[in-house]
């Protein structure tokens, strides 16, 4: 491609054809001001809040939507563009609900960050704020219009990204607005609780159902047990929010911190993704197997443990709900053990123990209110928190996080083997699946590792393995629901090459969770996966069938995978949503 | 002070059916087989759904497409609700509330224009003691303006739920006409 000469504030850069003013700039350190624009979507150019000054033309020009051209000369930071912006910004707040001090993205919001930027506090334009009723009736996400800006982001996420269509513009002019159709709660919408939109927007506009007070409440209370599992994914995202690089791994951190607030035991995620791995696997062998006798098995067998994208295929596939595998997810495999075999194990009444997660994700919290993920007569999970949501807890417990001392898991689900780590990335659990299916099949040890074919950010992967002499397992792996989506329609055609299916429902896998921290970006997305690899590759144990602590449980209490008890506690069924 | 919590309940208009379960009975089978005549005499093709709901408004009671019946369009055409949405609250000709028994919309169009809609639009408002755009308080009556609706040969014309009158020149013909639609929408002059 041809570079572009042009100046941008006095200075000369180049930049390849076809770059917009907006990412030139940061070429040349000026970060042009941005609402609508995000670095992963489409151009939408609908908030005009990044003019520029461009010479020879009379007009402004919005930065995120103006390509460079030879010779272009831009003023980023004139007069008349201060001005223009302060009065966008000024027309935004006089409809915009400012109450900052209580809202959860005080401190992390870009409106905000605008506003100092602009030296604007209060506007003494009137506070009539006109906006649809709050949102707050799901057990994952609630939206307030009252702070939505109308940017179009989320729209974005949730028709381009995901096509769930459920978020739309509506109306037009004073009545423009951003709900989904009919302004209907996203409960009684097929919002599949992703958070793909509360992860990009730019305001407090949708935020994750706040379920801090409840835990802090479980942690006051001397009656209670209260333990604490943490997923594969946070581990490296959690940092971001205490200003550590992105991707960092913090897992020590992360423990201690737990720890700190007052946790009574702290558990890895890891542990019963392992376990998962044991089932799954295992179910996928026995539909082979089937296969294999002639008979007639539901084939490709598809993951079950992205709660989006169950939500997902209940409401729009539910023809293919026999392809699910039954396993439950780690999440709620772990909150099964912890209110049985755990409450066993320290004769306590499952009703004494309060099991909370910390997840990447908002849908995991809709998954463990589940009326069918009950255990030994009690939720499994009682309550759900997302790597923001912990990270707020910390920061209000005044923990300094970059300088806490690393601590470990407490035992017995401590240990968690590498394949545990990588299902926080897309690929992870069909390469952790193959690790396991590989040596149970063919009882030979497996010396490459490694599946690289599935992995990597592309939003559809393909392998063929071959296992022992006879099988060639054909493996396909989406991320992001639009891609879910290609991978349902070839089945339900009769088209599907494949034996097993993995899909994340956000872009990434949970890496890329609706929970993480704000502004997860695919750069970060792709640092976030580096660093689970290197996890795995760190670790001394790399595949399921070998964690020690996993073995022992099924030698001591669960007995076979899909043995009896493994029916009863770690698998589940679906039902249609319907509409 | 919480702006938002005074708002809460003070929504733009428009949003009162919110949160009420849609299970009115509106979509019966009749209706549900115009509809799908409707749809088939545009091909099913999706570009062309402005055309489909605006017909499909005109033969639904209070002339508006409640949620059941944009779920169905959207089912039948394989589109997202939202998107289905997205159109009828984009056109002011289409209306995702209840507008009233009775709508009744003069055309504006050119040859409407050149013979007297003015004076069709002033005897309207003058009967129904409203302005165009407007519902009667009793929810009876509703008038708007509308494009050309394929009524030149009888202009100035008028549209009662869907059911044409024209040429209407005088307040006496408008009396007239709406007269005759309450007792049985015999059509035409
Ligand atoms: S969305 Fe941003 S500007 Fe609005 S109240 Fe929240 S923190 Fe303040
Ligand atoms: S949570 Fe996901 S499906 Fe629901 S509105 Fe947001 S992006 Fe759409
Ligand atoms: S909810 Fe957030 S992302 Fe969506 S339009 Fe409003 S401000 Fe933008
Ligand atoms: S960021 Fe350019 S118009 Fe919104
Ligand atoms: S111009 Fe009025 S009906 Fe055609």
């Amino acid at each position: 491609m041809k570079d572009i000469q042009l100046t941008i504030d006095h200075k000369t850069i180049q930049v390849p054809e076809g770059t917009t003013v907006l990412e030139a700039a940061k070429k040349v350190a000026v970060n042009i001001p941005h609402l609508c624009y995000h670095p992963d979507q489409e151009i939408k150019a609908n908030c005009r809040i990044c003019v520029v000054e461009v010479k020879g033309s009379r007009k402004l020009s919005a930065a995120c939507s103006t390509r460079v051209w030879e010779g272009m000369e831009v003023l980023t930071n004139t007069r008349k563009v201060r001005d223009m912006q302060r009065g966008i910004l000024e027309l935004m707040l006089a409809n915009h609900n400012q109450d900052c001090l209580k809202c959860h993205r005080n401190g992390n919001c870009e409106l905000q960050d605008l506003c100092e930027r602009f030296n604007i506090s209060r506007t003494h334009l009137e506070d009539a704020v006109d906006a649809l009723p709050l949102d707050n009736t799901n057990p994952s996400l609630v939206r307030d219009s009252s702070k939505c800006i109308k940017c179009g982001r989320c729209v974005e996420a949730c028709q381009n990204v995901q096509e769930v269509h459920v978020l739309t513009h509506s109306h037009r002019s004073t009545r423009f607005n951003i709900a989904p159709a009919y302004e209907m709660p996203l409960e009684d919408t097929l919002c599949v609780f992703c958070g793909q939109c509360a992860a990009v927007c730019p305001t407090g506009a949708i935020v994750e159902k706040d379920d801090t007070d409840l835990v802090w409440e479980a942690i006051e209370d001397p009656s209670k047990h209260v333990i604490v599992q943490v997923a594969p994914a946070v581990r490296v995202a959690l940092g971001d929010a205490f200003g550590l690089p992105k991707g960092e791994i913090v897992t020590g951190k992360t423990v201690a911190a737990l720890r700190r607030l007052g946790f009574d035991q702290v558990f890895d995620t890891n542990f019963t993704a392992d376990l998962t791995i044991m089932e799954e696997s295992h179910e996928l062998l026995s539909r082979l197997s089937q296969l294999s006798k002639g008979e007639k098995p539901v084939l490709p067998m598809v993951t079950s443990c992205s709660p989006g994208w169950i939500n997902y295929i209940e409401g729009v596939y539910d023809d293919l709900l026999d392809h699910l595998s039954t396993c439950k997810s780690p999440q709620q495999m772990f909150g099964a053990l912890s209110k049985t075999y755990y409450a066993e194990l320290k004769g306590l009444a499952p009703s004494d123990i309060f099991t909370v997660s910390v997840m990447p994700c908002t849908a995991k919290k809709y998954e463990a209110a589940r009326p069918e993920m009950t255990s030994g007569g009690v939720r499994e999970v009682d309550a759900v928190l997302t790597t923001r949501e912990l990270a707020r807890m910390i920061g209000s417990a005044g923990i300094e996080f970059a300088e806490i001392e690393e601590e470990t898991f407490d035992t017995p689900f401590g240990i968690g083997s590498g394949a545990g780590a990588i299902f926080g990335a897309t690929g992870g659990v069909t390469e952790a699946a193959l690790r396991t299916a590989y040596e149970v099949v063919t009882g030979e040890e497996l010396l490459s590792l490694e599946f690289k074919e599935v992995r990597g950010l592309e939003g559809i992967k393909e392998a063929e393995v071959a296992i022992g002499d006879e099988v060639v397992l054909r493996v396909a792996v989406a991320n992001g629901l639009s891609n879910a989506k290609t991978l349902m329609l070839q089945i339900r055609r009769g088209e599907s090459p494949y034996h097993f299916i993995e899909i994340m429902a956000c872009p990434g896998g949970c890496l890329g969770g609706g929970g993480q921290p704000i502004r997860s970006t695919n750069d970060v997305r792709e640092k976030r996966m580096d660093a689970l690899y290197k996890i795995d590759e760190a670790q001394p144990i790399r595949k399921s069938h070998k964690n020690p602590d996993v073995l022992k449980l099924y030698e001591t209490w669960l007995g076979e995978p899909l043995g009896h008890k493994s029916h009863e506690l770690l698998h589940t069924h679906y039902h249609s949503r319907g509409k | 002070m919480n702006a938002y919590v005074t708002n809460t309940s003070n929504t733009h208009q428009g949003s009162d059916s919110l949160y009420k379960p849609a299970h009115t009975t509106i979509l019966t089978p009749e209706l549900m087989v115009q509809i799908d005549s409707i749809l088939e005499r545009f091909a099913k093709d999706p570009t062309r759904l402005v055309g489909m709901l605006l017909d499909i408004q005109d033969i639904t009671p209070k002339q508006y497409l409640p949620k059941e019946i944009a779920v169905y369009v959207g089912e039948k055409l394989d589109l997202p609700l939202s998107r289905v949405y997205d159109v009828i609250s984009f056109y002011e000709a289409l209306s995702d509330v209840p507008r009233a028994d009775i709508v009744i919309q003069f055309c504006d169009s050119v040859v409407c224009k050149v013979v007297g809609s003015r004076r069709l639009k002033e005897a309207l408002e003058g009967i129904l003691d409203i302005k165009t755009g407007e519902t009667t308080k009793d929810g009876k009556y509703h008038l708007e303006a509308a494009p050309c609706f394929g009524a030149c040969d009888i202009s100035p014309a008028i549209r009662v739920n869907g059911v044409v009158y024209g040429p209407l020149k005088t307040e006496e013909d408008v009396r007239d006409a709406l007269a005759r639609y309450e007792k049985g929408g015999e059509a035409r002059a």
